[in-house]
């Protein structure tokens, strides 16, 4: 007979002494973890309600303009340094770190339109409705020196919107057309336009630095190279759009905000039908800004909301709003990618969390494990009712609530009647037109 | 050996052969590394063939820099060979250790046999990356594996001794002090048949005589946790989810103790009560009762979750499938019953004997069923979809209590008898012809059940307690984190806590727990019908084809036309050739089902 009984040793089971660690061994046999979908499931849900539970995007407002907040701009060189410009004509310069302005300047008379750094982070630029563009250096003066710009054009016109080049001493402006400058001239290299109409931002390409593109207000995106000295194409939607951002890891994917609430995903490639149409803000939007990731970008809007997008999704996954906050002028991204920055139209600039229930600080590794597997989770489990439910609810303001029921009813009217005339036609006259196409009027090369 | 040479030793093994018929004179200091490169491999060169790739398509070149190796041979096979030594370095363990693919199939949890209805491009790359990343997952799991300390115990006969021969005191001699320790009687004539239940962890026993004594211990130090006279008729003891808490099924009530012998709570719901089955994952308390109700007592918040109406009479057999956590009733009709909290009706009707059903008893994998009834007979049932028969065996006297071990062994107690038959393996059902162990009591069997993570089964009878050694029947190695029989008090206390953070609620006990995690394919249809009438046409459709305009004067009318026939037509012929394709399918698919079915018949290919 041979015989053979399980017999464990108990110290190989448990702790030697208080000051140790339980021993915990594993076994991953499925049949020792039985219901294991369901439990999983429960964590899931678990996860995504703690998830909004924790959810406290804002993080700090920083005031003190006295006027509302038009531009932003970030250093490329440093995370904590933000610059932002007033209808009042004063620049800030701001420490993120420690919440404080550190530097005030009157730039301009009138609004500050435009601001931007240049991409050693040395000096920034200013355009104001004084018609002047004025270069500043990033450090403030020694003591004794008075508050100067390093240097000032001045131009016919009223420049309404800057961006610098991201790698060469060039910076471009607009106005009444895109001019594009040397940093050591008075005068533009080029001058180009294309119609008679006021171009309200225009924005250089991060990959393809010598693509631009600008957005003026007879609806139109135009594009340009700057080794041409011609634009070359344009597309015309229903609306006039606000201002353009280029993706800062794909070089022909750019997003438009546009008038008609909408924003658009274009591929300059095929400028015809928009990669896709984000929809969800009840008014205009006035600014966009990619993360430095790619994946997705936040919207500003007239109806005192920030939205967040991913660029593949029609629809936001997040959306900003605080009491206080009126319509949202400027947003940017920061460059670390976990934080977002709003200037609006009381004089504040607030400052939020990109993803909204993460947690600051540095994390313990099991503190880390755990997120990560909580992710995985909700991830594996997004699609069940329940869940999406939760994960997708938000609170909204009064105003903004009635007014998607609002446009949601109109919506539904105007689908309505496009479906009765297409019922009531000759079959084949009337087509039905898709989203992504309706909102195109013409592409000209 | 299935390792594979590094590109380092450029040897053709051709040559190597030629070599060894040779049979050059060797120095003592060449051996070593002349082994290493006549096999380019080490370990025998027979079994070479007997390897097989999960993924054969692949070229065997691409062995060394793939990342996982999956061969199917046994472990012991994996026997390092010679090494050679630091200037000609060949490691002998290149690349990750080699996994059997059994192992790996263990912890595969996808079935590639079943396809998504037509899924798009995107959700079909989505789905071949998570296949990928699953399989990878499994063949992690599996390598884990070695880290496993325990082996499983065993029981062999010398060559013809039958195993059922060998006495409790002959395996009480041969083991050790410790396993000895684990064999008990405790001779308790007074108060009656003993009704008996493990806790989880396998380290607490808790058990009742029918006359009202009730006492939980720790059985393996035999410290006595409490002892109480209920002064009443005792149906049956329970656990609940930690040893900290008792059920008993008292003759009017159902009582709650904690482990001091208080009683903390009188259940009125839940009258008459004969047996308990405790579901630990949902946190549900299942009684079945003289009045023909079965009731859900949750717990944790202590409401009845459902109390359903068997309409088959007095209920006294009951148990849980541990894989489903759905309740199977014997009834005096023969038929087994199977419910959940969720459905006032049972999920299946089992007719399984001719006479009352005696006992019934479920597997940990729940893919066995064990009943014995009134007939004497002992039978086994597969329980995946068609509920078949798949062997039966009449005993003298009939099995009147059944357990499965949680490696698959079954235990039947006959009067005063307890038989245990012994399958191939953890999946595998117990063969009923031998029986593997049997052993004489000095009561009739009242109770019976194996102790977890442990070879010990303990049988409550009229004269006791009985704790029997049964080599092989316990799971060797427990996991840590789900119950630990060496756990603190603090681990308990944690492991509560998180156990109720994810309490399964009740209505999600179905037949397959795995159903949760599958695509809902009629909501997804009616979703999409749905959707299509709302906005008046269908978004997924594929437009009808519509010729390209050609230059050349090739793009008239008639000839656009006949182009547009042409596509209709080849789709026309498509369809046609995929219906012909179909019905002889459905012709041999019918065949079969003529001749009577087996329950082996989805295992044919």
């Amino acid at each position: 007979m041979k015989v053979k009984m399980l017999s464990r040793n108990p110290d190989h089971y448990v702790r030697e002494t208080k000051l140790d660690l339980h021993r915990v061994p594993r076994n991953y046999d499925p049949t020792l973890h039985p219901f294991e979908v369901p439990r999983e499931y429960i964590r899931a849900l678990n996860a995504t309600k703690l998830e909004r539970v924790f959810a406290k995007p804002f993080l700090a407002s920083l005031d003190g303009h006295r006027d509302g907040v038009n531009c932003l701009a970030k250093n490329p060189k440093s995370l904590a340094t933000v610059l932002s410009g007033a209808c009042d004509g004063e620049v800030k310069i701001w420490n993120l770190t420690r919440r404080k302005c550190i530097r005030t300047i009157q730039a301009h008379e009138g609004f500050v339109r435009g601001i931007c750094t240049r991409f050693c982070g040395t000096s920034f630029f200013t355009v104001g409705d004084d018609k002047t563009v004025k270069q500043w250096k990033m450090d403030g003066p020694s003591c004794g020196e008075e508050e100067e710009p390093l240097h000032t054009i001045l131009g016919k016109t009223v420049y309404t919107g800057i961006d610098h080049h991201w790698k060469e001493a060039v910076f471009a402006t607009c106005g009444q057309q895109v001019d594009i400058w040397d940093e050591q001239r008075t005068n533009p290299i080029c001058s180009m336009t294309w119609g008679y109409d006021s171009i309200s931002s225009v924005k250089f390409n991060p990959i393809e630095t010598f693509l631009l593109g600008s957005c003026a207000s007879d609806r139109n995106i135009v594009l340009y190279d700057m080794r041409q000295a011609t634009p070359l194409k344009k597309v015309i939607l229903d609306m006039r759009t606000n201002t353009i951002c280029w993706n800062p890891m794909e070089a022909f994917i750019f997003t438009a905000a546009n008038e008609d609430y909408n924003l658009y995903t274009f591929d300059m490639r095929a400028l015809d039908t928009p990669v896709m149409v984000h929809m969800d803000h009840v008014s205009a939007v006035l600014d966009v800004d990619y993360s430095p990731t790619g994946r997705e970008f936040v919207s500003a809007s007239f109806d005192k909301s920030i939205r967040i997008f991913p660029v593949d999704k029609s629809r936001s996954r997040e959306v900003y709003h605080t009491k206080r906050m009126q319509h949202v002028i400027c947003v940017k991204w920061t460059a670390d990618s976990k934080y977002i920055m709003c200037g609006s139209d009381e004089m504040n600039i607030r400052l939020w969390k990109a993803n909204a229930s993460e947690k600051l600080g540095v994390l313990a590794s099991r503190e880390k494990a755990a997120t990560d597997y909580n992710q995985k989770l909700k991830e594996k489990f997004q699609y069940h009712p329940h869940i999406k439910r939760i994960s997708r609810h938000r609170h909204l303001p009064k105003s903004i609530y009635s007014q998607i029921q609002e446009q949601r009813i109109m919506k539904e009217a105007r689908r309505r009647k496009e479906l009765n005339r297409i019922k009531h036609s000759k079959p084949g006259s009337v087509q039905m037109v898709s989203e992504k196409k309706k909102h195109i009027v013409a592409v000209v090369k | 050996m299935e390792t594979v040479p590094k590109p380092g030793s450029n040897v053709p093994p051709k040559k190597d052969r030629l070599q060894a018929k040779k049979k050059k004179p060797r120095r003592y200091w060449e051996q070593e590394t002349t082994g290493t490169a006549a096999g380019a491999s080490p370990g025998p060169p027979r079994k070479r063939k007997r390897n097989r790739e999960l993924r054969p398509q692949k070229p065997k070149k691409n062995d060394t820099s793939k990342k996982f190796r999956i061969s199917k041979k046994p472990r012991e096979l994996k026997s390092p060979g010679p090494q050679r030594s630091l200037s000609g370095a060949q490691d002998p363990f290149a690349g990750p250790a080699p996994v059997s693919v059994e192992v790996v199939q263990k912890y595969c949890r996808i079935d590639k046999s079943k396809e998504v209805p037509h899924p798009k491009t995107k959700t079909r790359s989505r789905l071949v990356a998570a296949e990928a990343q699953e399989e990878e997952t499994s063949v992690r799991a599996a390598r884990s594996e070695l880290l496993l300390a325990e082996e499983p115990g065993f029981l062999e006969g010398e060559d013809g001794e039958d195993t059922a021969k060998i006495r409790q005191a002959d395996i009480v001699e041969a083991v050790d002090i410790a396993s000895a320790a684990k064999h008990f009687d405790l001779n308790l004539r007074q108060f009656g048949p003993y009704r008996l239940n493990y806790s989880s962890t396998g380290r607490h026993l808790a058990f009742g005589g029918r006359r009202g004594h009730v006492a939980a211990l720790d059985w393996v130090t035999k410290k006595l946790m409490c002892e109480i006279n209920v002064m009443e008729a005792v149906r049956d003891v329970w656990f609940l989810h930690s040893e900290a808490l008792l059920a008993v099924a008292q003759n009017r009530w159902l009582h709650i103790y904690d482990n001091q012998g208080i009683e903390l709570h009188c259940v009125r719901r839940c009258d008459r009560v004969t047996r308990l089955e405790f579901l630990p994952f949902h946190f549900l308390l299942a009684t079945a009762s003289e009045t023909g109700f079965l009731t859900y007592l949750d717990v944790s918040v202590g409401k009845i979750v459902a109390a359903l109406n068997a309409r088959a009479g007095r209920l006294s057999v009951m148990t849980q499938n541990p894989y489903n956590a759905v309740i199977h009733l014997g009834h005096s009709n023969g038929t087994v019953s199977l419910w959940s909290p969720a459905m006032k009706e049972p999920l299946a009707k089992i007719l399984c004997h001719r006479g009352g059903v005696r006992a019934v008893a479920v597997d940990p994998t729940g893919t066995h069923m064990a009943t014995s009834g009134l007939d004497h007979q002992l039978k086994l049932f597969d329980l995946r979809g068609t509920f078949q028969p798949l062997s039966a065996r009449t005993l003298p006297q009939g099995a009147g209590h059944l357990a499965f071990s949680q490696r698959g062994l079954l235990a039947a107690g006959m009067g005063d008898v307890v038989n245990i038959w012994a399958g191939q393996g953890k999946a595998s059902p117990p063969s009923l012809e031998q029986p593997y162990l049997t052993h004489r009591l000095s009561g009739h069997v009242n109770g019976l059940q194996f102790c977890p993570y442990e070879d010990v089964l303990g049988v409550g009878h009229s004269g006791g307690i009985t704790s029997m050694l049964v080599p092989g029947a316990g799971e060797p190695n427990f996991d840590g984190l789900e119950s630990n029989p060496y756990r603190s008090r603090k681990q308990r206390q944690e492991w509560e806590v998180k156990a109720l953070l994810e309490k399964v609620p009740a209505e999600l006990i179905c037949l397959d727990p795995r159903a949760l995690a599958e695509v809902d394919v009629i909501s997804l249809e009616q979703a999409k019908k749905e959707r299509a009438e709302r906005l008046g046409y269908d978004p997924d459709a594929t437009a009808p084809f519509q010729p390209k305009p050609k230059q050349k004067g090739r793009s008239s009318t008639a000839s656009l036309v006949k182009r547009k026939r042409k596509v209709m037509d080849q789709e026309h012929r498509d369809k046609v050739r995929q219906s012909l394709e179909q019905q002889p399918q459905k012709q041999e698919k019918a065949k079969p089902t003529g001749a009577r079915p087996s329950a082996l018949d989805r295992f044919v290919r």
